[in-house]
Order: structure tokens, then sequence, then C-alpha cells
């Protein structure tokens, strides 16, 4: 591999990351509060590919409007879903949330064949995002270089909103101890959603970054991404939110040059993200940067 | 007559065991005469084939998910694998030039065919193989990791068998067709039955009620000295083994099959077959997997396009039923956690009963005592 393709691979490789390490921290905050793997996250991310779409070709939106838009209808998809599908089963078993999880997925991809058909949608161009931009002789649509930056500077908001504000202060609370936190005068409800609101605004941006580069949207575009978001969530120690952006580059880095060096393993560029969780979770479950939790008789 | 408790009685056992003879004969009437077209069609003889096939399916994967309480979501990748060891080994050699067109098939099993039986447990066996596998890593997850692992591994399968290296066995992309399909509709309930059968058996047994343990309490059930990897093991396997028998029959029914067939989506829908059934009720799976099964194709009403008058209505079009189906699988888990059956059982005492609670409520309503607390006798049972 020569240098060019070398820095052309790290350039996607990590624009592919940051993509994923966005949708991964929505993954992680959610485990860490509601200890429940949002099966749907990766579909609203899916859907927040279509709203994009609605935005520009329907309503010929400008671009920072769309993404002003794109954001909020996720967001009030994610609190609906919440508020409809998770909250009223708070109490019951872990199985049974779960598979309330996988119903409310099942029907998003179902609702997006239903609503924009089963057909790809050409996703549109957004203002300057995909004029390609050429730094030496690696070239790449500016979406490319600007998502990195993007990820990093919502890493360093978040970090502050979690450790220095009390929001934040409330959100580790509930994510430590429901009943405690609760007694402490701590409104669970308000602070699950918020925990969602964050989550979706993340993934839509994230949709429109990740879509951006990518000639197309399905239904099931939004599957993969979230399982893959999922293991770099777990890779990075869940519910730890600059453990979900490590996991997330090291899964869009991996599986970038996965195909670039060896290109006769295209086909099981999926399968090595679920090798890598394979072999994470059993030399270490707690992931790169997850504490050690003990078990709960 | 002022105490009007209700009152559990049970039948007595002839009375039952006449009812279950009669029942069976039912059944075998029925299934012959669906198959001679005596009643129904060739379309209701496909919708009962793939109802008993995913009957079985989706009791093999409530041994693993009801009874042990292991959160597993990879049905759909041994499906995957005893569909394609039956279609490899089953397509005549006549027959597999056109398959192979593309890439020729491999010289080691270019003369290979199965009678399908054979091809079948072939099937389950590798199925079961690789759950064994992958079961010594996966099964010491914890409930969530062991579900998004499962998942992992079962789109693993569907790499693998689409990958390039795999087309001189598998055809890749294109998939394979000309399977021989089932000469009579016998061959698949009878198959289905016996695997069921012989899963009712294994609940019933002492390692049945160590799964059951397990899904209570795991760190009860250790304490208790049942060996939890040994036994989660066990059910992961038997339900892999018939996951991939399902799968075989699956292939024989569709005759064509093709790696996107087996993605997560049918895992999904056996999860709506068992949910709506009952966690942890072998009838209540049969019954919901021909509720669905039937209702997939009766709603397909929904997919077509309808009108009043000139007048188009615009919310029928194709993907309508899935929405449908997908509401409904939320509705039962939102309102109707315990499903069909709940863990409970097909029995006749339980019928005999309900008939005749209607009429004890009908009568307490007429005669206008309802407000008192009045106290249904059940049984411990």
């Amino acid at each position: 591999m020569d240098q060019v393709t070398l820095f052309q691979n790290l350039v996607t490789g990590v624009s592919l990351g940051s993509a994923y390490a966005l949708i991964a921290i929505g993954y992680t905050m959610v485990y860490g509060i509601l200890r429940l793997i949002n099966f749907a996250h990766g579909d609203i991310f899916m859907m927040a590919g279509y709203f994009t779409i609605f935005a520009v070709s329907s309503f010929g939106m400008p671009w920072y409007i769309t993404i002003l838009f794109v954001t909020v209808v996720t967001v009030i998809l994610g609190v609906t879903i919440e508020k409809v599908a998770y909250r009223p089963l708070r109490e019951s078993p872990r199985m049974s949330i779960m598979i309330s999880a996988i119903g409310v997925s099942y029907l998003l991809v179902n609702s997006a064949t239903y609503l924009f058909t089963g057909l790809p949608r050409a996703f549109p161009q957004l203002g300057f995002l995909q004029k390609v931009y050429h730094i030496g002789d690696v070239s790449a649509p500016i979406v490319t270089f600007i998502t990195p930056v993007v990820t990093i500077v919502i890493l360093f908001v978040l970090l502050y909103l979690v450790n220095f504000t009390k929001i934040g202060m409330a959100m580790r609370a509930v994510s430590k101890d429901f009943e405690a936190a609760r007694l402490m005068g701590i409104e669970i409800n308000k602070i699950i959603s918020i925990t969602f609101v964050i989550g979706c605004s993340l993934a839509a941006i994230s949709a429109i970054l990740y879509f951006s580069p990518r000639p197309m949207v399905f239904p099931f575009s939004g599957f993969m991404p979230g399982l893959k978001c999922f293991v770099a969530a777990v890779l990075g120690g869940i519910g730890n939110i600059p453990g979900a952006v490590i996991g997330g580059f090291i899964i869009g880095l991996a599986e970038t040059f996965l195909v670039g060096i060896f290109p006769q393993l295209t086909g099981y560029s999926d399968a090595f993200t679920f090798v890598l969780l394979i072999v994470m979770l059993l030399f270490r479950p707690t992931g790169l940067l997850g504490e050690k939790i003990a078990e709960k008789v | 007559m002022i105490v009007m408790a209700f009152e559990y009685k049970r039948l007595n056992k002839t009375t039952k065991i006449i009812l279950t003879l009669l029942l069976i004969a039912g059944c075998i009437v029925l299934t012959y005469m669906l198959d001679k077209g005596i009643i129904g069609t060739s379309y209701t003889v496909r919708i009962v084939r793939i109802s008993v096939i995913y009957a079985l399916i989706g009791v093999s994967m409530n041994l693993v998910n009801g009874f042990t309480g292991v959160f597993s979501l990879g049905q759909a990748g041994f499906m995957a694998i005893g569909a394609y060891t039956v279609g490899v080994l089953t397509i005549p050699l006549a027959s597999r030039p056109n398959v192979y067109y593309l890439v020729p098939i491999s010289e080691k099993i270019q003369d290979l065919v199965m009678p399908f039986g054979v091809a079948l447990i072939i099937g389950g066996i590798f199925a079961a193989i690789f759950a064994a596998l992958i079961g010594t890593p996966v099964l010491r997850l914890k409930s969530d990791y062991l579900a998004i692992a499962t998942l992992g591994f079962s789109e693993i399968v569907r790499a693998i068998i689409a990958n390039n290296q795999m087309w001189p066995i598998t055809n890749g992309s294109l998939g394979l067709k000309s399977i021989p399909t089932f000469p009579s509709l016998f061959i698949p309930v009878i198959i289905s039955t016996v695997g069921i059968a012989f899963m009712v058996l294994l609940i019933k047994s002492s390692y049945g009620r160590a799964f059951k343990a397990i899904r209570e309490d795991e760190v009860a059930a250790e304490a208790m000295g049942i060996n939890l990897f040994k036994h989660k093991g066990l059910s992961f396997i038997i339900s892999a083994f018939f996951a991939g028998v399902g799968g075989g029959l699956l292939a024989a029914h569709l005759t064509a099959i093709d790696s996107n067939q087996f993605k997560i989506m049918v895992t999904y829908e056996l999860l709506l077959i068992i949910v709506l059934g009952g966690l942890g009720s072998v009838t209540g799976t049969v019954i919901s997997s021909f509720m669905i099964c039937s209702g997939k194709e009766l709603l397909r009403w929904f997919d077509l396009p309808h009108s009043i008058g000139t007048w188009k209505i615009p919310i029928f079009r194709p993907g309508l039923r899935m929405v449908i189906f997908s509401l409904l699988l939320m509705t039962v888990v939102l309102f109707w956690r315990r499903g069909l059956m709940g863990r409970k059982e097909f029995s006749w005492d339980g019928i005999y009963n309900f008939l005749r609670r209607w009429p004890w409520r009908v009568r307490r309503l007429i005669r206008g005592d309802y407000s008192k607390k009045q106290e249904e006798v059940t049984p411990n049972a």
C-alpha cells in the first residue's frame, strides 16, 4: 500500500469512525442510564436520513435549516418512542423491554418501507458538503474532513455537560442508582428524556454526515451501522462517552483498512466487527475504558 | 343457591384420553383431506406447510428464550445453515449445471446427492455443531451482550454464505433453486410434530426443570448445583439443531433460497410468534405460529390498492401489512405481556373450565349480585 492510498484510507476511516462515534454515544448514554440496548437507535438514524431527503427534495430547505429541521424531527421521534414503548416497561424484566426495543426497530423498518417504498432513495446534495476537496494527492468531499471535527467538538461539549453541569450530575446519579436518585429529588423521567434528546440529535447529525458521501438511503441502511455502533460502544466500555468515541474510531478504521488491505475480504467487513466484539467480550468484558461492575444478586 | 363461587372442575382421565385421540385423529384426517385436495386449495396447503415449519422453529427458539431465559437472536443463522445444507445435498444431479451456471459446483460435492431425510438431519447437525462452536464464548455473556453476539453470528453466517470463496458450494448471492419439494403435506407435519414432541419431552424431563430454574434465577440455580454452562449449552445446541431442521424444511418448502431470506427480520418474526404465543409455552407457540402465518397471508388484502367508487384510498399500498404486523407485536409487548398462553400449556381442563366459566359469569351478571366480592376457586396446580 503506497502512501497516498494509506492517507486516503486514513481519511475515510477516521471520517467513518467519527460518524459511528456519534451514534455510539447515543447507545452508550441510553445504556448507561436505562441498561437497555436501544435496538431502534440505528433505525432512528435511518429515519433521520429519510427526513433529510424530504427536507431538501420536497420542501427545498437550505442546508442550515435542514440540519435544524432533521434534528428536531428525529428528537421528537426518539422521545416519543421512549415515552410510548420503553417507559411503561420500566419495572418489567430486562427481556420485555429488549423485546419492545426490537419491536420498535421492526416497526420503524416496516414503516419506512411502507412510507418511502423499499427502493433506495438518492441522498440530496447538502450545500457545500459534497464539494470535493484536495489535500496533496488525497481527495474527498468536504464532509469527510468536517465529520471528525464535529465529533470532537460534540465530545467535548458532552463531557462538559456530563461532568460540570447539574443535568450531567443528575444523569450520573440516575445511572448509578435509580431509586437513590429519585429519593434525592431527581426527576428520573425528565433525565431519561434528556438522554434520548441528546442521543437522537447526535443520531440526526450523524445521519447527515454519514449519508452525505454515500449515494443512497434505504429502509435497512440503519441496521448495520446501528449494530456496529453498539459494538463500538461495547468496545470502548459501555456507559463511557469517550470510550464510545474511541470504539467508533476503532471500528471505522478497522473496517476501512480491512477492505483496503485485503480487497478479497470485502464481504466479511461486517462480520469482522462481530469478531472484534467477541474477542473484546472474552478478554475484557468491561471494554477499554469501562469500570468493573460487580454482579448483583 | 346463594354461593356462586366458581368451582374448578377436572375432567376424568378417560374423557381426556378420548378427547386427545379425537384431536389427533382430527388432525390426521384434516391433513389427509388437505393433502388430497378434498378441502382447501394448494394455497391453503402452502399456508399450513409454512405454519408447521414456523411452529417447529418457533418452539426451538422458545426453548432457549422462553424456557432457559437465554436471550438468543441467532435463529436465522441456524436456519440458513440447515436450509443450505439441504439445498446443496438434495438438488438433483440433472439440474445442478443449471443452478450453478456462473461458477461450477465444487468437485467434491458435485456427485453428492442424499435423500431428503438424511440431508435434513445433516443440516440440523451442522447447525448444532456451529451452535456448539459459538456457544462456548457466547454463553458466557450476560443477557443483552448475548443477544448482540448471537445476532452478530447470524449475520456472519449470512456473510459467509454469500461470500466469493463459497460460490462453488452455496452459489453465492445467486442462491439455490430447483430444490425438490415435499411429495406430501404429511412429511413436514410429521417431522415438525416429532421435533416438537422431542422438545416437550425434554422440557418435562429433569433437564427441562433445570432450564426453568436457570430462567427464574441464575445465581440461585447455580447455588442449587445446576451446571449453568452445561444446561445453557444443551438448550442452545438442541434449539440450533431444530432450527437447522426447520430451515431445511423451509428450503424444501420454498424450493429456491438465497442468503437474503435469512436476514435478521426472520428472527424478529419468530420473536413475534413466541411473544404472541407466550414466552415459555409450547402450545402457545404452535397456535400463534398458525395465527401469524395465516394472518400474514390474509392481511395481504392491505397491500393491494382499494378504492371507494373512483376515489383510490391512499393508505393501501405494499408494506401496510408489515406495519400492521409490527404494531401488533408492539401491542402484545406493551399491553398483553403474557401473550396468548403465558407460561401455561393447552389442557382439556383449561378448555373445559374456560367454557364453563362463561355461563357462570353470565348467570352472575343476571342475578346482579356481582357487587359482592366472589372469589373464583382455582386449584393449586
